[in-house]
């Protein structure tokens, strides 16, 4: 899977997750917590564990991944690693 | 099963758009009225099997329609305070999201991480000025130190105590300010073996400190103080491995997987649901494939699947097995299928196998009439809402033409195996009780007997003749505890025969019964086909002139018995006794009691005036005289005297 279409999924995601309108200007892989006002640690959970099934992850994300995510890139740069695994 | 909750149907594709317009809708009712459906397809939207994030969407939605007061006649509004261990923010909005499925509409006030206690004691703490009606109370092993093993039987007792205690001291902190039930959760023991299988006979271990918590709460719900929501055993019922999560426990401090925050959230507000009185009573089922393999019609009683034997006709039986079981704890069971009557009841009246008998069921709708027709009957006959209604049906097309006309009748998605039948009836916990009472044992007996009475009355024709066959003895008398909570679960069910729709928790209940200012009675009623049991409740405000009729509900069992004509005989002796001159009533008009719209003027009081849509009716005592009854009335307060009720109060 590309990192384009890694972002598009999140995108779907998040809209589903944080009730925004989560366009293609609104979220790009620069886009960090701090930018989204619904993005608080509550629904981070919510995102991550959202994210897991979207993507069919066999593997959890383990604690330490969770704390090195900075920003939506990172989140896609996982995604990938994961999925390729 | 219960992890994806495949009892109802899977959430539309395009949810998120449909969940975004309805609230729209709900955000724009502040302006103006709302389409009159829009609670309907609110109810329907959440009828379906959600996950976390659409759950979230719909609490959203809840926080703005309780604001606005949407649809009261169809959602029951309450504010729930969820107290205890570990993050309770993300088990809030799954909740609320959750409670618009059984007909809630909460508001939730979520309180602080791990400082339940503090904030139950804390004088200046938010939760006092909340208004709460309920409170939820979530433990964790991890929390209670419950998860960690004790050197010794006394060390293991000590550690149970401790956090019982603690558990309690702060439910009596928090009893004061919340108005009505106080909800409190079982835990799930650990995973983690300690000696292996041991643990069970080592008092010392994390399993057995557990049990014997769980236990504790068990035996303080029957005293009636709590209501108990086991998540244990919903824990249990899923699985360990699925429900314990320690990898989100460590980062969030969340207490299982959040995969099951839909189904837990529905154990959650279907035992609110039922302390509101909102349970079903009556299970209709289907014959042709529901209860039987194969069609009768076609496959004649030699051809039909059930019994012994087969693995098919042992599913089947099954299903009458569980159908019997709920009738023993009270819930009706009707029949609706599509067939020739005599058919339809050949293997009940017939077949060796069968353990359903024609004797188990109350009303029985066989014909070809449309089954949202026949389901409407079957309501009217028993004299129930069609929302007190499950209907069990393996045909998908039957069940999506009733949820389209009946959307409020309960209607669980079938998988294809029947041996699934009776598990997916039961996971869905449409009959959730929070208390169980002589009444509930009896009461699929009492609708029968109610039929056989109708049968009576066609054949009698004079009603006072009637009446007079039945033999009727009334019993009037104060509430004792073995009553109260019969007595209770009627205040909280009875909605058509109900003055002022006023409701009572069982604590309240108790207040208002030992309040020396209040007369509170039950009234039962036997006659020569059965005990009705309590089927009248009366509630009175004692003032020096007047007495205030605060509650006045009956059930629609007994209607047309002149029971009312003796509720208010009695009424009006104990008020004279006391020295009142007049009895006032009061008439509140809710979606469901127009029925005893004139129930006061019927019984000769004059309207005296009407105040923001409450009509109140006034009956001079001096003028009121006892009417002859057809019914022998044994008036045990009177009997009692002056110093029973002294003694009561």
């Amino acid at each position: 899977m590309r990192r384009e279409e890694i972002l598009v999924e999140i995108r779907d995601v998040m809209a589903d997750v944080l009730g925004i309108d989560a366009d293609a200007e609104d979220v790009t892989e620069a886009t960090t917590a701090s930018d989204i006002e619904e993005w608080d640690s509550l629904s981070h959970i919510r995102l991550l564990v959202a994210i897991e099934r979207k993507f069919k992850l066999r593997s959890r994300f383990t604690n330490s991944e969770i704390e090195s995510l900075k920003r939506v890139g990172d989140l896609v740069t996982l995604i990938e690693k994961k999925t390729s695994a | 099963m219960l992890k994806r909750m495949n009892w109802l149907v899977a959430a539309p594709k395009d949810f998120r758009v449909q969940a975004r317009a309805l609230h729209a809708e709900v955000a724009a009712a502040r302006d103006r009225a709302p389409a009159e459906d829009l609670g309907l397809r609110i109810h329907a939207l959440a009828n379906h099997a959600l996950d976390e994030n659409q759950l979230v969407a719909l609490a959203r939605l809840a926080a703005d329609a309780v604001k606005t007061g949407l649809a009261p006649q169809l959602f029951s509004a309450l504010k729930l305070g969820v107290f205890g261990d570990g993050t309770l923010s993300l088990l809030a909005p799954a909740i609320a999201g959750t409670a618009l499925r059984h007909r809630l509409m909460i508001d939730t006030l979520v309180g602080e991480f791990n400082a339940a206690l503090f904030e139950a004691l804390d004088p200046a703490s938010r939760v006092r000025a909340a208004g709460l009606d309920m409170a939820l109370m979530v433990s964790d092993a991890r929390v209670l130190g419950l998860d960690q093993p004790a050197a010794s039987r006394e060390a293991a007792e000590a550690a149970v105590d401790r956090a019982f205690a603690q558990l309690r001291q702060t439910v009596e902190g928090l009893r004061p300010w919340v108005a009505s039930a106080i909800l409190v959760q079982t835990v799930p023991p650990p995973l983690e073996p300690l000696f292996g299988s041991y643990d069970r006979v080592q008092p010392g271990s994390p399993l057995s400190m557990v049990a014997s918590f769980n236990q504790r709460i068990a035996d303080w719900a029957a005293s009636g103080a709590v209501v108990i929501v086991d998540v244990a055993r919903l824990a249990a019922s899923v699985g360990l491995e699925t429900w314990d999560d320690p990898g989100h426990w460590h980062a969030s401090k969340l207490g299982f997987s959040p995969d099951l925050l839909p189904v837990y959230a529905d154990v959650v507000a279907r035992t609110i649901a039922a302390v509101r009185g909102l349970s079903r009573k009556c299970l209709v089922l289907d014959l042709d494939n529901t209860l039987w393999g194969g069609v009768i019609g076609d496959d004649g009683l030699a051809g039909i699947v059930v019994g012994q034997g087969s693995a098919t006709g042992e599913a089947f039986l099954a299903v009458q097995r569980m159908a019997l079981a709920l009738r023993a704890r009270g819930v009706v069971l009707a029949i609706c299928s599509k067939n020739e009557e005599a058919n339809a009841r050949a293997p009940f009246r017939e077949h060796p196998d069968m353990l359903l008998r024609e004797d188990h069921i109350a009303v029985f709708q066989a014909n070809w009439t449309d089954k949202a027709a026949n389901l409407r009957a079957i309501a009217e006959t028993l004299n129930i809402g069609v929302d007190a209604l499950v209907f069990l049906d393996d045909n998908p097309a039957e069940r999506m033409q009733v949820r389209r006309a009946l959307p409020l009748v309960a209607v669980p998605e079938l998988p294809e195996d029947p041996a699934l039948y009776a598990r997916t009836l039961a996971a869905a916990g449409y009959f959730d009780a929070v208390a169980f009472s002589k009444e509930d044992r009896e009461r699929a007996e009492m609708y029968q007997a109610n039929a056989r009475r109708a049968a009576a009355l066609s054949a009698s024709g004079d009603i006072g003749a009637y009446l007079a066959s039945l033999d009727m003895v009334c019993t009037i008398d104060f509430v004792d505890d073995v009553a109260r909570a019969r007595v209770a679960q009627l205040v909280n069910k009875s909605n058509q025969f109900n003055l002022t729709t006023r409701r009572y928790s069982e604590a309240e209940l108790a207040a208002a019964i030992r309040d020396p200012m209040r007369r509170v009675v039950q009234v039962r009623l036997v006659d020569r086909f059965g005990d009705n049991g309590v089927i009248a409740v009366l509630i009175a405000d004692k003032g020096a002139d007047v007495w205030e009729i605060d509650t006045w509900l009956m059930s629609c069992r007994v209607l047309g018995r002149r029971v009312e004509e003796a509720c208010l005989a009695h009424l009006a002796a104990a008020a004279k006794a006391s020295g009142a001159q007049a009895l006032i009533g009061k008439f509140v008009p809710s979606a469901k009691n127009a029925m005893v719209k004139d129930h006061y003027p019927k019984l000769g009081f004059s309207r005296e005036r009407e105040l923001e849509g409450t009509a109140i009716f006034r009956l001079d005592l001096d003028s009121y005289v006892a009417p002859t009854l057809e019914m022998a009335v044994d008036d045990r307060t009177l009997a009692a005297g002056v110093g029973r009720e002294a003694a009561h109060a």
